[in-house]
C-alpha cells in the first residue's frame, strides 16, 4: 500500500526547518494569545443551564447585566438551547451563594425556568493547586520518560524523543491558542495522553532502528535510519488511522463536554504521527548517534566471522 | 510444531475470557429508580413499620415494582424516574423526621451475578448527577480555639494549687501567666510539667512570668484532630441528609471531598454541611436591670443576649448544658402545634441540669441557639474569611418541674427550622469551621445525556476500526476485531471488579483505547508481511513476527503507561477516572493483542501445511 524507498532523512533539513519555523509560529501564538482558561484553573463560577426553546442570550445578558453581575459571560453551549454562564470570582460577594443568586436573577422574568445541568464553582486557591498539578504531571511525565528511554535504548534516542514530542505538544497549543478554545483539566488530559501515544508512535521507529543498527553492519546510519522509518511507515500510518478514527467518533458524538478534548488529540496524532516520521530520527541524527552507541558488546573472535 | 499452545495457555486465555465476561455482565442490567428509607436512629425499622410505608405508597396510587425489606432498610423500586421523585416527596411529607427517605438508583443485577460478588460499574456525578464539594477546614480556627482552652485550663489550674495571679492572657501567640509574686514560680512550672505538656514554656526576663506556646506537635494533632473529627461530623450530617453512597474522603491535609450522588437541592446541602449550631440553655438573670445593662453597665455575672422579637435579655454567664452533651434529638411539635425539638441528654448533661432545674423551680430558662456563618469573600484579590458568630435566644420559659434526660424546646421559626435543627444536634458539631472552595454539581439530565453520547461515540468508534481492520488485514484483522472486544470486556470487568469511578473522561479512555490497542496487533501484522517478504514459509513468518514484535510493543507501551501512571497521580476527580480506564486498557490489550490473537492463530493455522495468510 504504502511505497517503501521514500528518503526521509536525505530530505531531513526540510522537515526540520518547516518543523522549526511551526514551533516559533506555534509558541509566539501562545505568547501572543496566550490560553482562554478555564474555571478549573482561574477559579470562578460556572453555571449551564437547559431550555426547552431556543433561548435569548440577549435578554439573559441584559438581565444578569441589570441584576448586578454585569461581568457575566452568557452563551450558547452545544445547542442554542443550552446556555453556560461564567462568572469571574468576585470581590465582595460570597462566591458559594453566587449560584443561586444568578439563577434567582434569570429566572425571576423568565416564561419558562431554566433546568440546570451542572454548576461548577472553583475557589481561586483551588484553581491554582489544579494549575500546579497539572504542570507538575507534564514535567514529572517528561522526566520518567528521558530516564527510561536513555536506559532502554540511549541518550540521543532519549533527548530525539522528547524533542519530538514536546514539538507535538507546542503546536497542538498554538493552534488550541489561535482557535481560541478553552483550557480545561480535560484539555490537560489530552495533553497528557498525547505525550504518551506521540512517544509511542517514536518509541517504535527508534526500536526498529535500534534493530537494524545490529542487523545491518554495512550500512550509514542514515541509510539504516531511512530503512527503519519506510518498514515501520505502514504500521505508524495504520495505527494512527485507527486511533483518528474513534477520535472522529468521539469529536462529533462525544458532546461539548468532550469536544475540545478530542480536538486536542486529533491535532495531536496527526503531528505525532508526523513527528516520529520526519521529526524524531533526525533529531537523534543531528545528536550524531552512531551504531556504536547501540552495540551490543561483541564476543571475542566474533567479528572474525563476518569478514568475506 | 511451532504454532502451537499448550492445553494449559489455550485453558487460562479461556478463563480469563470467562470471567472477564462474567464480572462484566452485571452492566448490561440498568437500575431500578428507588427509594431508600432507613431509621434517622440508631434503631432498625421493622416489618411493621415497612408495611405502613408500602400502604402509604399504594393508597397514594402509585405502582411499585418491586419491595425489598432487608436488614432494617426498605427499598422501593419504581418504573420512573418521575414516581420515584414524587413518592420521595410524598414520603418526606407524610412520614415524621424518624424515617431518612433517600433517592437511589438500585441496580436490577440478578441474584446469581451478585452471589459472586459482581457489581456494575460505579458511575462517576458527572454520569449519574449529583453534587461534589471540596471543603477546606479553617486550621487557624482549630488551633485558635485550642489556645483558648488552654488558656482556661491554665487559669483553672492556678485557681486550684491556689496560685495567685494578676493575669492569664493571650498576647503575641503566647499564653501570658503573671503571677503576683515570683516566689509562686517554680510552684508553677511544677503543675505546667505535670499537666501542661503541649506546652512550650518560656521564662522572659519578667521574672513574675511565664509564657506559654503551643508545642510543634501539639499544633499538628490538633489540625490532624480537626481534619479527622470534621470528617465524622460531615459523615452524620449527610446520613441525616438521605443520600445513597456518599463518598467522604480527605484530600490533601486540610481538605475534605464530599460526593453527593443524585442531591439536587445543593443549597440544603450546602446549609447541612457547612453550619455549625447549636444549643445552649442558660438561667435567667432576673435580679438585675436590663436597661442598665443596655446603657453599658453589664452585670459581672451575666451577659447581654437579644430575644427574637429584638428585646434584649440578660442571662446567667455560666452554661447549664451545652450542644455537645445531647446525644439525640428529633424535630416534631408541641401540644400547641409550634415547631418543637425533642432534646436527650447524656449521664453528665442530665445530672446538671436536673439538679439546677431542682434548685431553680418558678425560675425562667433561656435556650440560646448559636450558629457560625462562615463567609469567604474577595477583598482586592485576597481570600479573606468573615466568620460570623450569631447567637439568639429562641426560648425563654420558666421550669415548671424537675426534668433532666428528656425534654422540648420550642421557639423555632418553621418546621423546616427544628428539622436542620435536630438533625445538626444529632450529627455533632463541627470541630473547625469549614469553607466549601469547590462545587460540582451535575443534573441528572446532563448526566443522562453523557452516558448517551458517551456510549454513542464507543459504538460507532468501535465499528468502524472494526471495519478497518477486517478490510485491512481480513482474516488476521477479524481475529484482531475479536481480541479488541475481548479488551474492551476485560476492561469493564477490571473497571466493576475495582468499582472504580467511571467518569466521562473515563469513557473518553475506553474509547481511546480501542483506536490504540489495535497497535499491537498492527506491529504484529505488519512484522508478519515483512517476513513473508522476506521469503519465510507462513508458519515461521507467523513465529518471528510475534517474536521480534514483542519487545518493540513492550516498550512502546510501557512509555504509554508511564504517562498514564503520572497523569494518574497528579489528575483529580474525572481525570483520575481517565487515567484509571487508559492504564487499565494499555495492560489488557497487550494481554488480548498478543496472546488472545495468538491463541486463534494457532487454532486456525498451527499445526498445519498453509501455502497462504489471509493477511
Amino acid at each position: 500500500m504504502f511505497k517503501k524507498d521514500i528518503n526521509f532523512i536525505g530530505n531531513r533539513n526540510i522537515a526540520l526547518m518547516f518543523s522549526a519555523v511551526l514551533t516559533i509560529f506555534s509558541i509566539v501564538a501562545i505568547a501572543v494569545h496566550g490560553f482562554q482558561m478555564g474555571i478549573d484553573f482561574t477559579g470562578g463560577t460556572l453555571i449551564e443551564v437547559g431550555y426547552q426553546k431556543p433561548a435569548d442570550l440577549t435578554v439573559l445578558r441584559n438581565t444578569l447585566d441589570a441584576e448586578g453581575f454585569s461581568d457575566a459571560t452568557v452563551q450558547n453551549f452545544g445547542t442554542t438551547k443550552d446556555v453556560l454562564i461564567r462568572l469571574k470570582p468576585q470581590e465582595g460577594v460570597s462566591s458559594v451563594e453566587l449560584s443561586s443568586k444568578v439563577l434567582e436573577a434569570i429566572n425571576k422574568n423568565a416564561a419558562e425556568p431554566a433546568s440546570v445541568r451542572r454548576v461548577e464553582f472553583v475557589g481561586p486557591q483551588v484553581g491554582d493547586d489544579l494549575a500546579e498539578d497539572g504542570f507538575l504531571a507534564l514535567l514529572y511525565s517528561t522526566i520518567c520518560i528521558l530516564i527510561y528511554i536513555a536506559w532502554r535504548f540511549e541518550w540521543k534516542f532519549s533527548v530525539g524523543a522528547i524533542i519530538a514530542t514536546l514539538h507535538d505538544v507546542i503546536v497542538t497549543l498554538g493552534l488550541f491558542s489561535i482557535l481560541g478554545l478553552e483550557f480545561d483539566l480535560t484539555v490537560l488530559a489530552a495533553v497528557l495522553a498525547l505525550i504518551g501515544y506521540s512517544l509511542n508512535d517514536t518509541i517504535v521507529v527508534y526500536d526498529r532502528i535500534r534493530e537494524n543498527f545490529r542487523a545491518l553492519r554495512n550500512k550509514s546510519t542514515e541509510e539504516i535510519m531511512n530503512i527503519s522509518v519506510n518498514v515501520t511507515l505502514s504500521r505508524t500510518i495504520m495505527t494512527s488511522l485507527t486511533v483518528l478514527l474513534v477520535l472522529v467518533s468521539l469529536f462529533f458524538l462525544g458532546g461539548e463536554v468532550i469536544h475540545n478534548f478530542a480536538i486536542v488529540l486529533l491535532f495531536g496524532v496527526f503531528f505525532g504521527t508526523y513527528s516520529s516520521i520526519f521529526i524524531a530520527s533526525p533529531v537523534a541524527l543531528l545528536l550524531g548517534l552512531s551504531p556504536e552507541d547501540l552495540m551490543i558488546p561483541v564476543k571475542e573472535g566474533a567479528e572474525l566471522d563476518n569478514r568475506p | 510444531m511451532q504454532n502451537h499452545f499448550p492445553l494449559w495457555k489455550n485453558l487460562l486465555v479461556l478463563i480469563i475470557f470467562a470471567v472477564g465476561i462474567i464480572y462484566a455482565l452485571p452492566n448490561l442490567y440498568g437500575d431500578d429508580p428507588s427509594v431508600q428509607v432507613s431509621s434517622t436512629h440508631p434503631t432498625k425499622l421493622v416489618q411493621e413499620q415497612a408495611n405502613q410505608i408500602e400502604t402509604v405508597i399504594k393508597t397514594a396510587g402509585f405502582n411499585i415494582k418491586a419491595f425489598e425489606f432487608k436488614d432494617g432498610h426498605i427499598l422501593a423500586r419504581f418504573n420512573s424516574a418521575d414516581d420515584q421523585l414524587k413518592v420521595a416527596d410524598l414520603l418526606r411529607d407524610k412520614m415524621s423526621d424518624d424515617y431518612n427517605i433517600a433517592l437511589n438508583l438500585a441496580p436490577t443485577t440478578p441474584a446469581w451475578l451478585r452471589s459472586l460478588g459482581a457489581d456494575a460499574m460505579y458511575l462517576g456525578l458527572d454520569l449519574r448527577g449529583g453534587v461534589h464539594f471540596l471543603l477546606e477546614v479553617d486550621m487557624d480556627a482549630a488551633v485558635k480555639q485550642a489556645e483558648d482552652r488552654y488558656n482556661d485550663d491554665v487559669r483553672l489550674a492556678l485557681r486550684n494549687e491556689k496560685l495567685r495571679y494578676q493575669s492569664v492572657s493571650k498576647d503575641d501567640g503566647f499564653i501570658k501567666v503573671k503571677l503576683n509574686s515570683a516566689d509562686d514560680k517554680p510552684a508553677l512550672l511544677k503543675v505546667l510539667g505535670k499537666d501542661f505538656r503541649a506546652l512550650e514554656v518560656t521564662e522572659p526576663k519578667e521574672q513574675d512570668q511565664v509564657w506559654l506556646k503551643l508545642s510543634e506537635k501539639e499544633v499538628r494533632d490538633i489540625k490532624k484532630f480537626a481534619v479527622a473529627q470534621n470528617m465524622t461530623t460531615l459523615r452524620n450530617r449527610v446520613n441525616e441528609l438521605g443520600v445513597a453512597e456518599p463518598v467522604i474522603q480527605q484530600q490533601g491535609e486540610n481538605r475534605i471531598m464530599v460526593q453527593l450522588p443524585g442531591v439536587q437541592d445543593t443549597n440544603r446541602a450546602k446549609e447541612i454541611l457547612g453550619t455549625t449550631a447549636t444549643l445552649e440553655y442558660r438561667l435567667v438573670d432576673v435580679e438585675h436591670d436590663v436597661q442598665k445593662a443596655v446603657e453599658g453597665h453589664v452585670p459581672v455575672g451575666s451577659r447581654l443576649y437579644t430575644e427574637r422579637n429584638g428585646n434584649p435579655i440578660l442571662l446567667d454567664r455560666r452554661v447549664i448544658v451545652t450542644g455537645d452533651q445531647i446525644v439525640d434529638s428529633s424535630s416534631g411539635v408541641d401540644q400547641d402545634g409550634r415547631p418543637s425539638v425533642n432534646i436527650s441528654l447524656n449521664g453528665v448533661g442530665a445530672a446538671k441540669m436536673g439538679k439546677l432545674t431542682q434548685a431553680n423551680i418558678g425560675k425562667p430558662m433561656a435556650v440560646v441557639f448559636i450558629e457560625y456563618k462562615v463567609e469567604t469573600k474577595l477583598v482586592n484579590g485576597q481570600k479573606v474569611r468573615h466568620k460570623q458568630k450569631v447567637e439568639k435566644v429562641i426560648n425563654v420559659a420558666t421550669i415548671q418541674g424537675v426534668f433532666s434526660h428528656r425534654f422540648q424546646t420550642t421557639g423555632l421559626d418553621s418546621p423546616q427550622e427544628a428539622r436542620n435543627l435536630s438533625l445538626l444536634l444529632r450529627a455533632g458539631a463541627l470541630a473547625a469551621p469549614v469553607d466549601i472552595v469547590e462545587e460540582r454539581t451535575v443534573g441528572p439530565s446532563l448526566g443522562q445525556d453523557n452516558i448517551d453520547k458517551g456510549m454513542l461515540s464507543f459504538m460507532v468508534g468501535f465499528a468502524l476500526v472494526v471495519l478497518f481492520m477486517a478490510v485491512y488485514y481480513r482474516l488476521f484483522g477479524m481475529i484482531a476485531n475479536f481480541a479488541l472486544a475481548f479488551n474492551v470486556v476485560i476492561v469493564v470487568a477490571i473497571l466493576s471488579m475495582l468499582q472504580a469511578t467511571l467518569t466521562l473522561p473515563g469513557i473518553a479512555g475506553i474509547i481511546l483505547t480501542v483506536g490504540m490497542s489495535v497497535d499491537a496487533n498492527v506491529l504484529i501484522f505488519e512484522r508478519i508481511k515483512e517476513e513473508l517478504k522476506n521469503g519465510n514459509t507462513p508458519q515461521s513468518a507467523i513465529f518471528i513476527g510475534y517474536e521480534k514484535a514483542f519487545a518493540t510493543i513492550l516498550d512502546s507501551h510501557f512509555t504509554n503507561l508511564v504517562v498514564a501512571v503520572v497523569l494518574f497521580a497528579y489528575g483529580t476527580g474525572s481525570v483520575k477516572g481517565f487515567a484509571v480506564t487508559l492504564i487499565i486498557g494499555i495492560l489488557s490489550s497487550m494481554f488480548t493483542a498478543i496472546t488472545g490473537t495468538r491463541m486463534v492463530i494457532n487454532w486456525i493455522y498451527g499445526n498445519r501445511r498453509v501455502e497462504k495468510l489471509s493477511i
